[in-house]
């Protein structure tokens, strides 16, 4: 194991969280549309939001990873494997942070929403300046949570041929035949970017805490 | 194209015998998880400040690095070490050991829900810590533990996809595999994704059922 083969699997770490951040936005972006559905009541946007949310919760993320890489280019997109894989992150982590935000936006004080309604804001302005706030605020700890679930999980985007952390382990693993220094070391830069997620974390807690005080 | 699940659900007793492996697997892994993952939590309260420290380093790193990763280690760096396993006992030690990481965390919220004064009360009866344990810290904890315990085996079953990948003959190596022979493929991951979401679910509405049992009993006999 030499500096070069660790530089290696840093620049393949930036990889990683590109895939992982930009899955992370795009799913939080799903996740509110879906907490939105859930919210209106009625069932022809709540059952579907329900059956999305079941079906990337019931479904290990290798096999939706495997049906969206599969699946795409058979009805007609062709799109490099990375964006599969995008799609794929960003779909199954959008259906459990939704499930995560479930619990915040039942505990939205009625009377908040009620004042919003009496200064005549609409539906959508109550959602996006009262609602989603005030449950992303009571849901931030499960989003950090989740950010470190989505790092790990981008390991196995390696199946379908992205190179990433793990990816790049493995290729350097079979060429170098030093599987465990190489892949020790790719476990030892994903438990630095997990903890350093979970400091900067309980850190964003604390100010967001003190913003509501 | 057309879509043909027919060629896939020809091929059932394969399909059956991975899903017995799946099966298994997840249940053995779960099982060997929760017993070990008792014996640390335990071990961590009781055994004192190094033993604390020590297997916390441990259940921190395996929390903290993929499963995929630690499943390599085991699988391509274990033969460097002596240890040369075959897929399926690779993919059971890499799943329990895996799972006790988790539920030894679950059972520590478990320990740290029991009100301080009930185990005093216990060694002031004159129980040894062996019977406070089975029958104060156990008893008590089951209901604070159950729900996070079969939220857990779920992901594991969902984790243990991803021993396909070191080649256990598990559910989503078998059918990916047919696939590939049929040409069908992605009417076999079609497949494939339905029989987990249906296990899922069910498993789901078992935990739940488990759960209401478990607080009827509890406040009967409170």
């Amino acid at each position: 194991m030499t500096p070069k083969l660790f530089t290696l699997l840093l620049e393949a770490a930036l990889s990683t969280l590109g895939i992982s951040l930009i899955s992370i936005a795009i799913g939080f972006a799903i996740a509110m549309l879906l907490s939105a559905a859930l919210l209106t009541g009625k069932s022809i946007y709540v059952l579907p939001a329900r059956l999305f949310i079941s079906f990337f919760r019931g479904v290990p993320l290798l096999v939706q990873l495997l049906l969206i890489y599969t699946l795409l280019p058979v009805i007609g997109i062709n799109v490099p494997g990375i964006v599969a894989a995008i799609v794929g992150l960003s779909l199954c982590t959008a259906a459990y942070q939704a499930e995560n935000l479930r619990g915040g936006f039942a505990s939205v004080p009625r009377g908040l929403i009620e004042a919003a309604d009496v200064a005549g804001f609409t539906g959508a302005q109550t959602f996006i300046r009262i609602r989603a706030p005030i449950a992303l605020r009571l849901t931030f700890p499960a989003l950090v949570n989740e950010a470190i679930m989505i790092l790990k999980s981008s390991s196995l985007v390696s199946v379908v041929g992205i190179i990433e952390i793990t990816k790049m382990a493995q290729d350097l693993a079979s060429s170098t035949y030093e599987p465990i220094p190489i892949f020790a070391s790719a476990a030892l830069i994903y438990f630095v970017i997990n903890s350093a997620i979970a400091l900067l974390g309980r850190y964003a807690e604390r100010s967001l805490k003190g913003a509501t005080a | 194209m057309m879509f043909d699940p027919q060629v896939i659900i020809e091929k059932l007793p394969e399909i059956a015998s991975g899903l017995f492996v799946t099966l298994w697997l997840w249940i053995a892994g779960v099982l060997g998880g929760v017993v070990a993952g008792f014996v640390v939590a335990t071990a961590r309260r009781f055994g004192g400040t190094l033993v604390n420290a020590v297997l916390g380093a441990v259940v921190e790193v395996l929390r903290g690095t993929p499963f995929l990763i630690q499943i390599f280690l085991l699988y391509y760096g274990g033969p460097f070490v002596g240890l040369m396993l075959d897929p399926i006992p690779c993919g059971l030690i890499g799943l329990t050991v895996y799972s006790a990481a988790y539920y030894s965390e679950v059972f520590r919220a478990g320990y740290a829900s029991v009100p301080i004064g009930h185990v005093e009360a216990a060694a002031c009866l004159g129980m040894t810590r062996f019977q406070t344990i089975s029958r104060i810290q156990v008893p008590e904890m089951a209901l604070i533990v159950l729900p996070p315990a079969i939220n857990l085996a779920v992901i594991l079953l969902k984790e243990s996809a991803v021993l396909s990948i070191i080649t256990v003959p598990e559910l989503t190596a078998t059918v990916s595999a047919i696939g590939s022979q049929q040409y069908a493929f992605l009417e076999a991951i079609f497949i494939l994704a339905i029989v987990y979401w249906i296990i899922v679910e069910l498993t789901d509405r078992l935990g739940r059922m488990a759960e209401n049992r478990l607080s009827r009993l509890r406040f009967s006999k409170a």
